[in-house]
Order: C-alpha cells, then sequence, then structure tokens
C-alpha cells in the first residue's frame, strides 16, 4: 500500500523525526543541517539579501519541472535580480494529510538536485501537517550576499537603456494551465535558476542596471512595475517578443495573452545600451538563454508609461494584469 | 492588389463623413485591442463592441439559477473559466460561492465532463453551456456522448444565442452603425449567407474578418469603402464560406431549437437563442424563462454598450467603481468584454 502522511507525521515525535531524517535531511545532507540545531549558524558577508517565497502550485509534479525545483529557482532567481549571489535556503514544508511520501521523495530530491545546480545549500526546515487532501505546499527563505558595489535596482533604468529578455514567455504558465485543464500538450515549465547567466553578465562588466524574473503577472506586469519604478517610459516591440508557435497556439485557443503569463526561469534585464549586443550574446551563450532577444528600450517619455508598437504598426499602452488570467469560453 | 501599406494610409488620411463600425464577436474586440487598431485609424472610423461576448451577454437570471444550483447539495458546476465572476442581480457570483464550499470545476471542453460525470456518479454535474453558434455545437456532442454512453449524472444550463437576430435586432432599434465587422468563427459554422437579407434590408455592408491585424484592417477597409451597401463581403475566405458547416448545423438542430431568449441588457429577443428540444429536457437544468435581468449596479452602461449607444469610457462607472476586480456589469469581466479590454488597454478611441 501507497505510504502516505497522517497527523503522526506532525506530531513532533518519532513520526516527524524519521520524516525529516528519511526524506529531507537525506536529501539535503549538508555539515550546516546535520547538525540539527535550532538555527544554522553560516558564514555571511557585508551586504546581506533576504527573500521569501510560499509555493502552493496544482498539480504538484507538473510537465518540465515540480515544486521542489520550483521552490529553489523562485528564490535563488529572486536574489539574483538584486545582484545578490545565493548561498543558504531553509525549506518549510507544509503537508497535507494524504500527502503520498513517495511524491514528497520525488519533489525534495528534485529540490536538492536543483539547489546543488543553484549551488547553494539548504541549512534549515521545518515540517508541519495539517488536514487536507494531500497537498504539498513548500516555502523558502534564501539568503545571499551582496558585492560592496554592486548596484541592480527596480529603479535604475536609464533613458537610452535596452530591454532584454533571456527566453520566452509564457512557458511556465502554459504547461501549468495545461495540466490543470487535461489540455494535450507537450510544453515544459521553464523553472530554471539563472545564476550561471546572471554570474556571465556581471562577470563581463555588463552594465546591468535593473534585473527582474518574469513570474506571476508576466512580462507586461513586470515591465509596467520597471517604468514606474524607474519613472520613465518604456517602448516594446511586439514582434521582438519571443514567444513558442505552442505557447501561442495554446494562447489563440484559450485567449490569453503571452506576455501576461508567467515564467519560473526567465529574465528581463535592462542595461546601457553600449553593451546590449554583448548582453545579448552572453545570455544565448548561458544555460537557459538560448532564445534571448532585444525587445524594447528606455525613453524618457511620460514616466511609468509602458507602450507595445504591435506588428501592424499600432500602438498598444499596457497595464499589469487584471484579475485572475482566466482563459475566456469561446 | 492593395498593400498593407495603403490600406493602413487610406485608414488613417479618410476625412470623409464619420464611419460606426460595429464588431460583434469578442475575440474581435480583444484582437482589436492588442494590434492597436484605433491608432492606425483616422478619427472619423469609430470601432464599437457589440454584443459578441458571450458572458457579457448572459442575463442576471441566469446567474441567479446558476448560483442556486451551485448550492444545492450534490451538484457540481462545471463552467468556462470567464463565467466565473459574472455578478448576477447582486454582486455575487460563482467564484465567491465556491469559497463557501460550492463546488465549482473549470475545464475548457464541454467534453471534459464525461470522465468527471463517470468517476462521481453519486453527484450531478451541471455545465453553464453559454456561447454562440461556434460552442454550440459543441453542447450537441456532448449530450451525443451522454446518450450514447448513457451517462445519467449531467445537465446543461444553457444560455445559447445566435448572432443573425440579435444583429437584426440592434438595426431595427436604432444601434447607430453604418457598416459590421462580421463574427469570423460563427460564420465558419453558419457561412455567411444569413447576414445578407441584413444588409439588404438596411443597406449596411458586413466584412466577415479574421483575427490577425492585418485581416482586420483589410476586412475594415473593405467596409468603409462600401458604406451605404447591402453587401456582405468574406474576407476570410480560407476558413468561412457562404453556407458554413452543414455537419455542425445538423448536430445543432438534432438536440436544439430556435426560441426567445434573454440577452443582458437588451431584453428577450426573438428568436435570438437556442434550447434543448423537449424530447431532451431530461438534459435541461432549468434554462426555460431565465429572462429576467437585473442590473447589480443601477448605474450600470452596459445595455448602451452593448448596443453601440455608449463608448466604455463614457460610463459613469468606467474605471472608477467598476473594474476588473470589481466588476458592476458583465463587460468588465470576461477578457473579451468591451469594458475589460478598454480599460486593461486604455482605449480611448
Amino acid at each position: 500500500m501507497e505510504k502516505v502522511i497522517s497527523m503522526v507525521h506532525g506530531s513532533g515525535g518519532q513520526a516527524t523525526g524519521e520524516l525529516i531524517h528519511e526524506v529531507f535531511a537525506a536529501e539535503f545532507d549538508n555539515e550546516t543541517l546535520d547538525l540539527m540545531e535550532d538555527s544554522a549558524v553560516v558564514k555571511g558577508g557585508s551586504r546581506i539579501a533576504i527573500t521569501t517565497d510560499s509555493f502552493v502550485v496544482t498539480p504538484v509534479e507538473f510537465k518540465g519541472g515540480d515544486i521542489g525545483r520550483l521552490c529553489v529557482c523562485g528564490t535563488v532567481n529572486d536574489l539574483l535580480m538584486r545582484g545578490a549571489e545565493p548561498k543558504y535556503l531553509t525549506c518549510g514544508a507544509i503537508l497535507e494529510e494524504g500527502a503520498s511520501v513517495d511524491q514528497l521523495k520525488r519533489v525534495i530530491h528534485s529540490m536538492a538536485e536543483t539547489a546543488r545546480e543553484a549551488g547553494v545549500q539548504i541549512v534549515a526546515g521545518d515540517t508541519k501537517v495539517i488536514e487536507g487532501s494531500g497537498g504539498i505546499y513548500i516555502n523558502t527563505t534564501g539568503v545571499g550576499t551582496v558585492p560592496k558595489d554592486r548596484d541592480i535596482s527596480s529603479g535604475n533604468a536609464e533613458a537610452g537603456d535596452v530591454i532584454l529578455v533571456s527566453g520566452t514567455m509564457g512557458d511556465h504558465h502554459a504547461a501549468i494551465l495545461s495540466e490543470r485543464m487535461n489540455i494535450e500538450t507537450d510544453i515544459q515549465s521553464d523553472n530554471a535558476p539563472l545564476g550561471e547567466m546572471v554570474g556571465n553578465l556581471l562577470a563581463a562588466g555588463i552594465r546591468v542596471h535593473t534585473l527582474r524574473d518574469v513570474t506571476r503577472g508576466g512580462l507586461a506586469t513586470v515591465l509596467k512595475e520597471l517604468a514606474e519604478a524607474a519613472g520613465k517610459q518604456f517602448v516594446l516591440e511586439e514582434e521582438a517578443v519571443p514567444v513558442t508557435p505552442k505557447v501561442r497556439d495554446f494562447c489563440g485557443m484559450l485567449g490569453l495573452d503571452p506576455i501576461y503569463m508567467g515564467n519560473e526561469g526567465k529574465l528581463a534585464a535592462i542595461v546601457d545600451r553600449e553593451d546590449a549586443e554583448n548582453a545579448l550574446e552572453i545570455i544565448r551563450h548561458s544555460r537557459y538563454g538560448k532564445d534571448a532577444a532585444v525587445i524594447g528600450r528606455v525613453e524618457d517619455g511620460e514616466p511609468g508609461r509602458l507602450v507595445m508598437k504591435t506588428g501592424i504598426g499600432g500602438e498598444r499602452v499596457l497595464g499589469v494584469l487584471q484579475g485572475e488570467g482566466l482563459p475566456r469560453i469561446c | 492588389m492593395v498593400t498593407l501599406e495603403e490600406i493602413k494610409e487610406y485608414l488613417k488620411s479618410y476625412d470623409g463623413p464619420e464611419i460606426n463600425i460595429m464588431e460583434v464577436c469578442g475575440s474581435h474586440t480583444a484582437a482589436i485591442a492588442k494590434n492597436g487598431i484605433p491608432g492606425i485609424l483616422s478619427p472619423w472610423i469609430h470601432l464599437l463592441s457589440g454584443p459578441g461576448c458571450p458572458v457579457c451577454v448572459t442575463p442576471s437570471s441566469y446567474v441567479d439559477k446558476l448560483l442556486e444550483l451551485a448550492m444545492e447539495p450534490g451538484n457540481v458546476i462545471v463552467t468556462f473559466g470567464d463565467l466565473l465572476r459574472v455578478p448576477g442581480s447582486t454582486p455575487v457570483n460563482l467564484s465567491q460561492i465556491k469559497g463557501k464550499g460550492a463546488r465549482v470545476e473549470m475545464v475548457y471542453s464541454p467534453l471534459d465532463m464525461v470522465p468527471l460525470a463517470k468517476n462521481e456518479p453519486d453527484k450531478t454535474f451541471i455545465f453553464a453551456a453559454v456561447g454562440f453558434e461556434t460552442t454550440t455545437p459543441a453542447y450537441a456532442l456532448l449530450i451525443d456522448t451522454l446518450i450514447r454512453d448513457q451517462i445519467q449524472n449531467v445537465k446543461l444550463l444553457t444560455a445559447l444565442k445566435t448572432m443573425p437576430e440579435v444583429i437584426d435586432h440592434l438595426c431595427a432599434n436604432g444601434a447607430p452603425i453604418d457598416a459590421f465587422l462580421a463574427p469570423g468563427h460563427v460564420s465558419v459554422i453558419t457561412g455567411y449567407e444569413c447576414f445578407e437579407p441584413i444588409a439588404r434590408q438596411y443597406r449596411i455592408p458586413f466584412g466577415v474578418a479574421g483575427f490577425k491585424g492585418q485581416e482586420l484592417l483589410a476586412a475594415i477597409y473593405g467596409i468603409v469603402k462600401l458604406v451605404g451597401q447591402g453587401r456582405v463581403v468574406n474576407f476570410y475566405p480560407s476558413v468561412v464560406s457562404r453556407q458554413g458547416n452543414a455537419a455542425a448545423q445538423k448536430l445543432i438542430d438534432q438536440y436544439f431549437e430556435r426560441a426567445d431568449v434573454a440577452w443582458r441588457g437588451l431584453g428577450v429577443v426573438k428568436g435570438s437563442g437556442k434550447l434543448l428540444k423537449d424530447e431532451y429536457s431530461r438534459f435541461d437544468a432549468g434554462s426555460r424563462g431565465l429572462v429576467e435581468d437585473h442590473k447589480a449596479n443601477r448605474a450600470c452602461c452596459c445595455d448602451k454598450v452593448l448596443m453601440g449607444k455608449m463608448k466604455p469610457t463614457e460610463c459613469p462607472l468606467f474605471g472608477k467603481v467598476c473594474t476588473p476586480m470589481t466588476p458592476q456589469g458583465a463587460c468588465m469581466v470576461s477578457t473579451e468584454g468591451s469594458c475589460f479590454t478598454w480599460l486593461t488597454n486604455h482605449r480611448t478611441q
């Protein structure tokens, strides 16, 4: 019979201990965690970046990823977007009664593998069990260090800067929606840690003014927020925004717009105009960046305005995502 | 052959009499905004959004009935996404009562009901079957499958509408329209022949249009040149024919019959919808007689917007009380609703 999580796993007693050792510690395995102290004591730096994120995705496993990979990528990428070097993660798991232990093992294994890829250690954790119907939720807090003179921030875009994205838009969102709605497609989630890409850009001395991972709300929402933060006008070229034909068809079918759909392994970068070409080459040669493109520019214009030049020569003024991005009906 | 550049140049520099063009398809409304088409046109050419978004034209009594069914134990409401947030005669919607324990499932195709219903034979699955001619064949196919597989626990609450009759209704009731962009997807099923009598009677040109920017511009150009002439021109010949899809029409006619149905804001329009035939009434969750239509907010101008008598931006609630997060009328809910697309694309003309 399949092993499932029950309330006893949340008791704090023997069953909890066994679960933690068997499922979590075995995978995360590092000196700090192995001490099993009440808090992890780690080496630091003078400027610390901290972020936290909770992952509640359904289904827990999806095409191209799972909640374990996702909860590392999401948090690590948030650190990277401030120019931080990700160092440590925590793992707070909330398990519903009835959760499959095998599935939990798979996602925790995936979490550990992704953490290794991203070069971070998972040094602290917690597990709780609640009533429910087999759900798995994970919160990760990430800690990184920021070199002394590094200043990458959402308000730093300057007129003349160039806007790039590291790849195709909407893949993660489309993958999750297709699973939820039982639509046959092989669209894969793009969940990926972007450390190598960001590291390559910074190592090459690219003047990176702003980085933002293009997650919930999609590209338009993210860029609208950045335009407002910088007090500049952003102008995008519709035809330059990369979207795979499959995602485009999927969106067409459901009435969704790829520029309002989330990714979990794509970033938008705003860089000095003179560095744009180099930046594009570097991203394209980095892992997860082969479809990168220059999609627009920063202008003085009307502060906070985001406008897209459409393929047929029209202009479309864009705002943040409204509502939930539900598929339309016909 | 006219080039795209020539078409754009003509439409931009047009300075003849003012022209109101109505698109009667929600997907056209969305595509027009996404392509930034209003900015390509002369200020003398106005694009109005008609009653072409199925969610927008569903009367409040339908939503009320759906909410009532959702609260009955043992019922599961199955719907397409858009309908979740449409208010009935009160601001309450499906999404909110879902939070209070009602079971509401979202699917992509009506046929997705079949495995759901088979898995839980003790539940009654009620499909919120809204739509136009485009979607009706899928519901007919569902009934076909239910009969074949002897599935007893699925019912439909229908709000099925037909386009030609409502367009006729608009023309007969003084909607200020000089030309129509005829709905591309609907025409695939119906063929464009059904618009010809209306075009002739009111001397209004119809252009059947596709959904790409170029296709829309070509159709707009075509009908601007035909204003005053009662002609139907097919600018979407790759998929639309004069007679339409006979097999789909036959399937619809097998299970559904023509009926007088209510449209949000427009009232009951003669012969403008479909209801399940009497012999299939066992599949009907109570769709007949849903004609009451009350505004959740009395100041809501959805009716005037749907008739082309008012721009969304002229409604006093637009963008203030009524937003996609707090929709007061159905046109602000659907991603194809005229108010939603005007607001989210910052459209002003």
